[in-house]
């Protein structure tokens, strides 16, 4: 059964930095969302946490693509991650967490789990 | 079958050479190996001991480590020296027990001579071999402030070089009339005195020592035969080696007349089961005291225990090439000229203190010897003329003139026979690396660690680099220069590109010249090229996302996350006021508090919502940033100088603060550091910073292109007795002309050393404006001095820019739940987990 999800804002158009990431809290934890103009989608969001080193960095990292694909550089030791699936492309072995992200208006939307109903349904 | 034992007996550089050849050999298997060592310490880099002295512990100069021996399958037992060989029993003994051999293999090595003077047995007298004698040596400087070296050879002037760098007034006291007598001759002796002396060094020759006493201003007193006296508070002999041979001499071996353990071509010994490799052999009545003919041997050996017929050593060249103090010198062949009928060439420019002498065959047609004194960068060539034979052109002396005096032949890497040897320490001639590079090598790297060329002393690096390019691009590989994926340009294409069409975006160049998005590769690179460019702040809104996460925020990232601060404090000169300042913000933000070895103050622990907060404060006191993330200048630092320092003979400081003011903020391929000292005692270091300054009585030297850290280099002199106003323009064409050319992350040092034609081709753009760009230089620099402006002040003035300093930007205060803290030492640091 698929786990029960919800969609919540977290930010607005305004807090995006274009080519870039931000860092918002969600019941899931922290989460990076990036904004990247010249794709289609231009928004991505994953787990803000760098695995190799445990810190809440991703969102402060690099972007770009290779290979065609878009990635973030860990800001600490450099690893990149594919920012639609979170593989680590150094280590395949390692995959950050992913969410889907949304444009709702001016308000960026993003899918995380529902705590408060998988509580109530436990 | 049980295997036979073999014994090596010593355990330096030579005998540890040995055991690598020969447990890569075939016969390897057939014996237990057994060494054993005199020192406490496994084999270690002799020819580089003086660095010990200068940060390099016995670690970095160990040769090997005791996990490669174990893995061999070799006993290593140091610490034990041996004491008595019974040939016929076969059998070596050490005080805790007794060996039996079937092959013995003597690498003992050398002794320093010490001259028999009354008094030399004093504990402030040492000898220059072991990290012991250097650790002894190290423990007289303490409260010392001179010291003497007896003996003016090469390792003499090493010894002289290692007692300045403990601090103490060197001398060197030398029985001949001139420095090194072995290898130069009258006028090159007189140009190495005078370079060294002006280091400080002071040398004293034609002097022999008749007895050591009590010293009245210092511990002891030298007396000399011609009634002259030095006073000293240690003395170090370097009179010569004598091969150490005791052991062979006890039972019963031929030795040679004034010591040696006579040996033949395979490398034995009068007894067929005992073999003698480097300083302690003796062979056609010569012993050789350098490391190249030592590893030949005990290559040799490896082969003749393989049953290897044609083994052979056959004798060694005995060149050099070394810097001593700092001072190029060059001894090649037959350096006295006294193969029957041999002339001379020589060039003397005593104004720019170059010496060349040429010693050339009675039919004018080889390079019989050369040597040069002030600058080695002839020696290659010459070097190969003279071991290959080749035949000399019509006009010789070309070859030692200065270029453009009708041209210098240069002899290019296609001149050189197959045969010509290119690394000696390691034996690899040209023919060796067109056989890797035929197997499939296509880079410098890989040929080197297919030959080990270049990975002894090191000398033959720009050769190597030279003779692999050149083979590489005949065979029509192209070395790429491509930054990333993005842009097929090297960084200095991507410089000229964005300076000559004007561009002022990322995305401007990478739509006109590259293709994608760009990378972390590309971005900060660009970023870097732009800011050095055209000097926008580095968070305006195109170049933000081009940046590392340190220049993004300005602050250094640590491990967990948070930022170190790091404020400029100019030359490392601070008021009490705003030290107390710095005091209590770190206390009101419980910032962990260190200092820095570039004479500031750096501050732990900030996360990035407090970083603008933090800053406020700091500016409001008066403080600029530090630049301490950015490929930028770092900090200039200084000793007192002569406002303060007995010794000072120029304001340093006051230099320092004027340099670090006017190259603040300049963005760079890597990070660039500078020092100013106040006098030749160099208390800030100067000579290992990418730009060094050291005051002289009559304005400053300037060095170049030093480095520290992870490979540390020297820095190069550059030009002497600048005023204040020749000095900025030198440093602002060198700089300027560094960031220009420089590769990505490539520090001034790498980039001079892959510069071609080195220090002369930059000493002639730079101080003779040999490509006519000098005045755009200067002019180029002092527009970013004068757009300079504070990254920080601009940022947290503008609300825009203060908007990215928030950790998660839709719960303000939320704090990092990983960020946990413990206490140490008084003070604040992270919990070291990960996840």
């Amino acid at each position: 059964m698929k786990a029960r999800t919800c969609w919540n804002a977290v930010c607005t158009v305004e807090d995006l930095v274009p080519e870039s990431g931000i860092a918002v809290w969600t019941e899931d934890g922290p989460v990076a969302v990036f904004y990247l103009p010249h794709r289609l989608p231009a928004l991505f969001a994953i787990s803000h946490t760098d695995p190799f080193s445990g810190a809440n960095v991703l969102a402060r990292g690099i972007t770009g693509d290779l290979k065609g694909e878009p990635v973030v550089a860990s800001p600490l030791y450099k690893q990149h991650f594919n920012l639609i699936t979170g593989v680590c492309l150094e280590d395949d072995s390692v995959r950050v967490k992913t969410y889907a992200v949304l444009l709702d208006g001016n308000r960026i939307v993003l899918e995380t789990a529902d705590k408060q109903r998988e509580a109530v349904a436990a | 079958m049980s295997k036979k034992t073999l014994i090596v007996i010593g355990n330096g550089m030579v005998g540890h050479h040995f055991l690598e050849q020969f447990v890569a050999s075939p016969e390897a298997a057939e014996y237990e190996i057994l060494v054993f060592g005199e020192e406490k310490q496994l084999a270690y880099d002799r020819v580089h001991l003086s660095e010990y002295f200068t940060g390099s512990t016995h670690a970095d100069l160990a040769m090997g480590t005791a996990d490669w021996y174990t893995g061999q399958g070799i006993k290593l037992q140091l610490n034990e020296p041996v004491t008595a060989l019974e040939r016929d029993q076969r059998m070596v003994t050490t005080p805790k027990g007794n060996y039996g051999y079937d092959e013995l293999v003597l690498a003992t090595g050398s002794f320093p001579f010490v001259p028999p003077i009354e008094g030399r047995e004093h504990p402030h007298c040492f000898v220059y071999r072991t990290l012991d004698d250097l650790d002894a040596i190290r423990a007289s400087a303490q409260d010392g402030k001179s010291g003497v070296v007896v003996g003016g050879g090469l390792l003499g002037l090493e010894a002289a070089n290692a007692l300045r760098s403990l601090g103490l007034q060197a001398h060197v006291v030398e029985f001949a009339p001139r420095l090194m007598p072995v290898q130069l001759d009258t006028d090159g002796g007189a140009l190495l005195r005078h370079k060294i002396e002006e280091l400080g060094v002071q040398v004293h020759t034609e002097k022999a020592t008749t007895d050591i006493v009590e010293g009245e201003n210092a511990r002891l007193r030298m007396n000399f035969n011609d009634g002259s006296h030095l006073e000293t508070d240690l003395i170090v002999f370097s009179a010569g080696i004598r091969p150490q041979d005791a052991l062979a001499r006890a039972s019963g071996l031929e030795v040679g007349e004034r010591g040696g353990i006579v040996v033949n071509d395979q490398c034995t010994t009068s007894d067929p089961h005992i073999h003698a490799i480097g300083e302690c052999a003796l062979w056609d009545q010569r012993i050789f005291g350098l490391v190249a003919p030592g590893y030949t041997m005990a290559r040799t050996l490896a082969s003749v225990l393989n049953s290897d017929r044609n083994a052979a050593f056959t004798g060694a060249d005995m060149s050099t090439k070394l810097k001593l103090l700092g001072v190029d010198v060059g001894s090649i062949g037959d350096a006295h000229g006294q193969t029957p009928g041999a002339r001379n060439i020589r060039f003397n420019d005593e104004q720019a203190g170059h010496y060349r002498r040429m010693v050339i065959s009675a039919d004018g047609k080889t390079l019989l010897g050369a040597i040069l004194v002030g600058d080695n960068s002839h020696y290659d060539t010459l070097l190969q003329y003279a071991l290959n034979g080749i035949a000399l052109p019509s006009n010789p002396e070309t070859l030692i003139l200065p270029e453009g005096q009708g041209g210098a032949p240069t002899l290019g890497p296609d001149a050189l026979p197959e045969t010509a040897s290119i690394c000696s320490c390691h034996n690899v001639t040209k023919g060796d690396i067109c056989g890797v590079i035929d197997a499939g090598c296509s880079d410098l790297a890989g040929v080197k660690a297919e030959t080990k060329a270049s990975t002894g002393c090191g000398g033959c690096t720009a050769l190597l680099k030279n003779v692999v390019d050149n083979e590489l691009e005949k065979r029509g590989v192209a070395v790429s220069k491509d930054l990333c994926e993005h842009f097929p340009y090297s960084r200095q294409d991507l410089f000229h590109l964005v300076k000559v069409n004007g561009i002022r975006t990322f995305r401007t160049l990478i739509s006109q010249h590259g293709k994608g998005q760009g990378c972390d590769i590309c971005k900060p690179v660009v970023g870097s090229i732009l800011a050095t460019c055209w000097n926008e702040h580095i968070l305006a809104t195109d170049h933000v996302p081009l940046q590392d996460t340190n220049d993004t925020f300005m602050a250094n990232m640590q491990k967990n996350g948070t930022y170190s601060i790091v404020p400029r404090i100019p030359g490392g000169e601070i008021t009490p006021d705003k030290l107390i300042v710095l005091g209590e913000v770190a206390k009101e933000y419980d910032l962990y508090t260190k200092i820095t070895g570039g004479q500031r103050v750096d501050l732990f622990g900030a996360t990035l919502s407090e970083l603008p907060e933090i800053w406020e404060k700091l500016i409001a006191a008066g403080f600029e940033t530090g630049h301490a993330y950015g490929k930028s200048l770092r900090t200039v630092k200084s000793c007192v100088g002569s406002t303060w320092c007995r010794y000072g003979v120029q304001d340093s400081v006051g230099m320092a603060i004027h340099l670090e003011n006017r190259y603040k903020g300049l963005r760079a391929p890597h990070k660039v550091k500078m020092a100013v000292s106040g006098c030749t005692r160099e208390c800030a270091e100067a000579q290992s910073k990418d730009f060094g300054v050291i005051a002289t009585e009559n304005g400053w030297n300037l060095y170049v292109c030093g480095n520290g850290g992870m490979r540390p280099r020297h820095a190069d002199l550059f030009a002497t007795d600048l005023s204040d106003e020749e000095l900025i323009r030198t440093i602002d064409r060198v700089v300027m002309f560094y960031v220009r050319t420089a590769d990505r992350l490539q520090r001034t040092s790498v980039w001079m050393e892959n510069l071609e034609g080195g220090l002369d081709y930059l000493k002639k753009v730079i101080l003779e404006d040999s490509l006519g760009i000098c005045a755009e230089l200067e002019e180029h620099m002092n527009g970013i001095a004068d757009t300079y402006q504070c990254e920080w002040k601009t940022a947290v003035e503008d609300p825009e820019k203060r908007k990215r300093f928030r950790e998660f930007v839709n719960l303000p205060e939320q704090k990092d739940p990983v960020q946990q803290w413990t206490t140490e030492r008084g003070q604040r640091r992270p919990v070291l987990e990960s996840a």
